[in-house]
Order: C-alpha cells, then structure tokens, then sequence
C-alpha cells in the first residue's frame, strides 16, 4: 500500500487535475450563481498546480529514466511529462478564452469548466499509458469530455449538431480502436506496449494479418481523433459548430494527445513492422496536407478556415511520425511542433473570439477589414499568428516545420518533404490574405467592436509571447523535446526490412 | 459434437437477429431484435466459460442499455419512418466499403491466420479469477472507469437537464 | 462443463413452473365480480387507449443514462463482494473505496443539480 502511494507520487500533474475537476463540481453546488466567474479561475489554478507539479517532477529528474506505475499499466516518462506540458498549455490557454464566453452565452460553467479539465486528465492519461486497454479508456475520458463540450451551447443548433456528427464518427472511431486492440491481444496475447513489441520479435509475428489488421484498425481509430484525410469528414461541422473556446482548446489538445498516443504505439509496440505502416503513414500525411491546405482556400467563415488548416496541420505532424526511421529526431520534431501548434493555434482562435460576437457572430473572413487601422494590437497579434502558421520565420511555426521537415529528409522521405513545402506554399495565400485584409483594405461600414475580457487578452499576449520565443530562443523547449524522445526510442528502435 | 450444435444454433441466432435489426423499419421491433442478438451474445460468453460477462452482458445490455434504447426511440417520436438524407451513390458507395472491409478483415482474420489457442480453463473463469485479476494487476484501469462514468454522468446532466 | 448447468435448468423449469401453476389455480379457484373499469387494460396510469407512440419527456432519458452508469458501477462491485473477506483486505477496501467515491461524486452532483427532480 505504501508502494501504492509512492507511486501517485508519480502521478501528481494527473492527480492534481483530477482534484481540480472535482473541486469545479463541489464549487459549483456550493457557490451562489453570481460568484460561478470564481469557477475559470478555480479551473486556470488547477491547471497552474499541475503544471507546477510536472515542473517538480522534471526537477527531480523523473524525465531521463521511465518509471513503470500500477503493473506497468502506466509508464512516467520524459515523454509523457513533456506532453503533459503541452496538454496542460492548451487547457490553460483554452480557460482563459473561455471565461467571458461562458457568461456571455449563458453556458453552464459547472459542467464547462468540469468538462474541460476532465478532458484534459484524459490527455494526460493517455499520454501515460504504456498499455492499451488503459489508453483506451484514457482515450474514452477525452472523447466524451469534448463530445459534450461541443454541444453545450443548447440554444444553438449548430452546436447540437456538432456535438452529434463528433460523437457518431467518434464512437465509430473508438469501435475501430478496440477492434484493433482485441485482435493485437489475439494475435500477442498481451496488451502491454512494450510486451507486444517483444512478441513481435521473439515470436517472429511480422507477418501475422492478425497482429497486421489490428495495427492497421488502431491507427485508423487515432486517424480519426487527429483529423487525417480521409477520416477527416467531421472536422469542419464540429469545429465551426462547437462553441469557439471549445474549438480553440480541442482543436490543439486533442490533436496532441492523439498523436502522442499513436506515435507511442507505433515506436513502442510496432516498431520492427515500420516497414509496413510507414508508407500507410506517408499516404496519410501526403492526402492531409494537400486537401487540408487546398480546402483551407476556399473558405470565407475564419472558423471554418482555421478547421481546414487544422487539418493541413495534423497532414505535418504526420509526416513526422512516418520519418520513424529518423528514430528520436523524428518523436522530438512530433513532441515541438504539438507545442508550437498549441500556442500558435488556440493564439489565432482567441483573437477570433476578440473579434467575435455573441451567439458566434463576426467570424467572416471579411469582418477583418481594416482591423489594423482600429486595434493595431490585436491585429499585430493575429498577424504573428497567421506568418507562424504559414511557416515563415522568424517564428516557432517555421522551427516546427524545419525540424519535421530535417527528420523527413534524415528519414530519407524526400518526396514527403518536397510535398510538405510545396504544401505550406499553398498556405501562405489563405494565411496571409487574413493579413492582407487586416492592414491594406479600409474597414466596411460597420466597424468591430472588440470584446475585451482581459483574461482573452491574456491569453492572446501569452500565446504570441510563447510564438515567439519557441521562434527565436528554441533550444531549451527543444532540449526537452529531445530527451522525451529519447525515453521512447532509448531502447533502440527496431528497423526490419519488409516482412 | 454439442458443442459445435450449440455454435451453430447460436450463431445463427445471434446473425440472423441482428440482420433483422439492421433490416427492421420499425425502430422499437429493431430495439427487440438486438435483444435477441444481446441474448445469444450472451449464450456465447457461457459457452466459454465467462459466467460473469454472461450476467453482466445481460444486466446491462439486454437491461440497462435496451430501455435506454427504447427512451430514445420514444423521445425521438418517431411516427413516420424518415428516409435519411443520402443519396443513391452515397449509399452504394458506403455498402460497398464496408463489404470491401468485411471481406479483407474475413480473408485476412479466418484464412490467413493460425490461431493461437489457449486451454480453456476448467470450469471456467470463476468471478474469484476475474476479481483478482481486476483489482491487482488491471487496478489502475478499474479506477480509471470510474473517472469514465463520472464524466458520462456530468456530459448526461449536461446536455439534458432541463434549465433552471 | 455445460452438465454444470443443469441446476440451474431446473430451477427455470420450476419456476416456470411455480407461475403457470399459481395463474392457473387463481383462474379456476378465485371469485369473480367484473366491473367495467376491472375490465380495463392497466397501463401504470397511462391512457390506455390511443396511439401507443406518444413522446416521452426527455427526462426519462437522463433518468435512465444515470440508472445504466449506476448500474454498470454495481456490476463492477460484484467480483468485488465476492472477494473481498478471503482475498482483498482492506488494500481491496480502499480501491473499491476510491472507485465507489468518484462515482458519489457524481451521484451528488446530479442531486444537487436537480437531476433526479421530476418536475
């Protein structure tokens, strides 16, 4: 039992959070209904002590050597501390947008801010599991978290919508995952990460269809959560319908810690059958990039626009995890570009909701007319935003990409890393035409009014402060990037030739 | 030799009855038929030997999750059959998939593959293997469900309370 | 091992049994005096003529959706109780503890919230 507790010492960033979200309930039956604002900071302090606690963990050096927890149903890592890092950005970033919105449209914060860091555990769960079924269900806590998250603007229809079209694609996506999961036990008899991986090679398992269809059906389930072409459907109606913070926040977390969770299984469990699922991989990233960046253009509503470009975003991070050959180069450009996408991501949806208006008005392209001229601030901001996710120096958009880009050429993915170029080519004209609108064409008739809940500027002054130092002074964020990586892949990764 | 009677009974009952749950145009008959298809499942479950999973595949599914069922068809009013917004190709297309995916997941699963077999435990796994197993080695897992209901109660209060 | 149900195939019959026997001998051997709203199929207070697809309120479903995750929280005590004098201890006392805790969490919460109300 005191072995027990020596090892949620280990788990204090998860505890923590978990603490939170059941302190936002008690708040919420015990507090008046004037003081629920107390609710947002109650949520941004929960997710500040975990982030502390994650801090204290790294101080202690957990982060260089992995700690298997609870029968090794959980591994403590540099990898999963440095995730968590990046889970814990996006739900501080997505409760400070998300404090006016919630009174604003009348939500319930209870159930909001509850929701939000529930779905944040999830992440971080996932992030630390070394074994399926406690991914699965760690992965489960996440998706009906957002799921309700989406539809929580009962008023609205699009929300509902939202919500629905999320969970029916998400619950088909969670039935290919324990697919997946039961015929990988099947095929191994285990469902330990790093025990299917040795019976892999201890029982020459490389060309069993079973353990195969299994792997290929796991990775279809995560293909979905990450929005890769062509399980991408859902993306857009989910986002433009889902009340905007929720977008902002899910948008970056639930892309991270899908991919977390996917390049986990893949480098730990599947590494000696690279051969097979590297180029499923490179088909993936190469259709998300191209139809997320193509579809991107045509857009005039900025939320929609900003979906697509979700897409285009996952396609990149695809494209690292497919240079697995490129071992710790390929996870550690992953493990930044999941950080630098987070800040820069949920930092351009908060200068929407800056823009926005109630009940999810202003959200056209062409209500950033002129913005320049009226709030030189806020547009500097979304300018910094738009340049980083184009992938333009100096910001952490074009270190994120050219260190994705530096493990596809190690990989030797040349066509992938001409592809990824050509891609971003193509996203420069609907990044920057919301520049162009901003600063050259006079504002139309009805100038915006901003709405300027200090928490949102907050948020949007962090995340262009985060864009810019991951831009111009990278190497500490790269450093631990790195020495995540490397806990995954310490070990060797397994390179065998087709089977 | 009973054994495999008794596989092909149940497994046409558990086929037979979720075809006619797919091909029902009533949605509460369909709600009926998945009962039957729950209750083979659940037949399956004792034949090898998971007593538990019987029990629990029938509180639950055949139980709990059949009247939740049945709340939802009643609440969605559902007077007039509604032909779902699709159009022909669509449908073509999504029957021919999801054949296309049967077919390699048969192929791939039933022709390729040599089973690996385990013994089957005498007597079956008793709820004394299961409890052991759950609250030693898969303890982190057990209390993460918890987490997992506690959320789908909260997603339930919230998207269907009514406002005060 | 199917041989190991055969008790258990019994007790049906019996019970079965026990029912049509009880219904047949009320049939024959009780009184009685039919009036017309005797006569009247019961419905658990619903009317119970007219279309049978009337719509529910949606309460009924978040009545049941919590129903089933209380329902699926006692099949996981189960091995539980089984266990717990020969095997668990307290260690098992405070998993099942925790578990139990979490999901009271929630029970107080949808208390609080009105979710159990039937307004």
């Amino acid at each position: 039992m005191s072995n027990s507790a020596a090892q949620l010492a280990y788990l204090a960033p998860e505890l923590v959070v978990a603490v939170g979200a059941v302190a936002v309930l008690a708040l919420d039956i015990l507090l008046p209904e004037r003081s629920r604002r107390l609710l947002a900071r109650a949520t941004a302090a929960a997710l500040l002590a975990s982030l502390a606690a994650v801090w204290w963990l790294y101080a202690g050096e957990v982060a260089g050597r992995p700690e298997r927890l609870f029968t090794g149903t959980l591994v403590r890592d540099g990898y999963s501390l440095f995730l968590d890092a990046v889970f814990l950005l996006a739900g501080i970033l997505g409760a400070l947008v998300s404090a006016r919105y919630v009174d604003r449209e009348g939500l319930q914060s209870g159930e909001y801010y509850a929701l939000m860091l529930f779905a944040v555990l999830g992440m971080m769960l996932m992030a630390v599991s070394a074994e399926l079924v406690t991914l699965f269900i760690s992965y489960e806590i996440l998706s009906l978290s957002v799921y309700v998250l989406s539809g929580i603007a009962r008023g609205r229809a699009e929300s509902a919508e939202a919500a629905m079209k999320y969970f029916l694609l998400g619950a088909f996506s969670s039935g290919f995952l324990i697919y997946g999961i039961a015929l990988i036990y099947g095929a191994t008899g285990t469902t330990a990460l790093e025990a299917i991986g040795a019976a892999v090679m201890s029982r020459g398992l490389f060309g069993n269809s079973l353990l195969l269809i299994g792997m290929a059906l796991v990775t279809v389930g995560f293909a979905f959560k990450v929005a890769a072409v062509p399980f991408h459907g859902w993306v857009p109606d989910v986002y433009q319908g889902a009340p905007l913070p929720v977008t902002a926040f899910m948008s970056a977390g639930v892309k991270a810690a899908a991919f977390g969770a996917l390049a986990r299984v893949l480098f730990t469990a599947f590494g000696s059958l690279s051969a097979v699922w590297q180029p499923a991989l490179w088909l993936l990233a190469l259709l998300t990039m191209v139809l997320g960046n193509t579809a991107a253009i045509a857009q005039t509503n900025i939320k929609r626009m900003l979906a697509y470009s979700s897409i285009a975003h996952a396609g990149y991070m695809l494209a690292g995890v497919a240079a697995y050959t490129a071992g710790d180069v390929a996870l550690g450009s992953v493990l930044y570009y999941a950080l630098v996408y987070t800040a820069m991501n949920i930092g351009a949806f908060a200068v929407v909701l800056v823009v926005g208006r109630e009940g999810e008005g202003n959200q056209e392209l062409s209500d950033y007319r002129g913005l320049a001229v009226r709030h030189p601030w806020v547009a500097a901001g979304m300018a910094l935003f738009m340049v980083s996710l184009s992938g333009l120096p100096p910001t952490a958009g074009f270190l994120g990409k050219f260190y994705i880009l530096n493990a596809a050429l190690r990989a030797n993915l040349i066509g992938l890393a001409v592809a990824l170029v050509l891609a971003s080519l193509i996203s420069w004209y609907y990044y920057l035409r919301v520049v162009w609108l901003m600063y050259f064409i006079k504002p139309g008739e009805a100038p915006p009014t901003l709405s300027g809940a200090p928490s949102l500027r907050l948020a949007v002054g962090m995340a262009a402060v985060l864009v810019l130092i991951l831009g111009l002074w990278p190497s500490a964020a790269l450093n631990l990037a790195q020495v995540a990586a490397l806990t995954v892949t310490a070990g060797g990764l397994p390179v065998i030739g087709r089977p | 030799m009973t054994e495999w009677i008794l596989f092909i009974v149940l497994t046409a009952v558990a086929v037979g009855s979720a075809l006619m749950m797919v091909l029902n145009r009533n949605p509460v008959h369909a709600a009926l038929w998945l009962v039957l298809t729950f209750l083979a499942v659940a037949v399956f479950f004792l034949v090898l030997g998971a007593q538990f999973l019987f029990a629990a595949q029938i509180i639950i599914y055949t139980g709990a999750i059949m009247v939740l069922f049945l709340f939802v068809v009643m609440l969605l009013n559902l007077e007039r059959e509604r032909e779902p917004i699709v159009t022909g190709g669509q449908r073509a297309a999504a029957v021919a998939l999801a054949f296309a995916l049967l077919a390699v997941l048969v192929i791939a699963i039933a022709a390729r593959t040599s089973f690996p077999t385990m013994a089957m435990v005498p007597g079956g796994i008793t709820l004394t293997d299961l409890g052991v197993a759950l609250f030693d080695e898969w303890l982190l897992p057990f209390e993460l469900a918890s987490i997992l209901l506690l959320v789908a109660m909260i997603g339930a209060i919230a998207l269907a309370r009514r406002r005060t | 091992m199917l041989k190991d149900y055969f008790p258990i195939l019994v007790m049906l019959v019996m019970a079965v049994g026990f029912g049509v026997t009880m219904i047949f001998l009320s049939s024959i051997a009780g009184r009685k005096r039919p009036t017309a709203t005797k006569e009247s199929p019961y419905e658990c207070g619903s009317i119970p003529v007219g279309t049978a697809r009337i719509r529910f309120d949606v309460k009924f479903y978040l009545v049941a959706i919590l129903f089933i995750l209380f329902d699926l929280e006692v099949v996981f005590l189960w091995p539980w109780a089984v266990l717990f004098i020969e095997r668990l201890g307290l260690f098992g006392l405070v998993e099942v503890a925790i578990f139990v805790g979490i999901l009271l969490v929630g029970f107080v919460y949808a208390w609080r919230k009105g979710a159990l109300e039937w307004q």
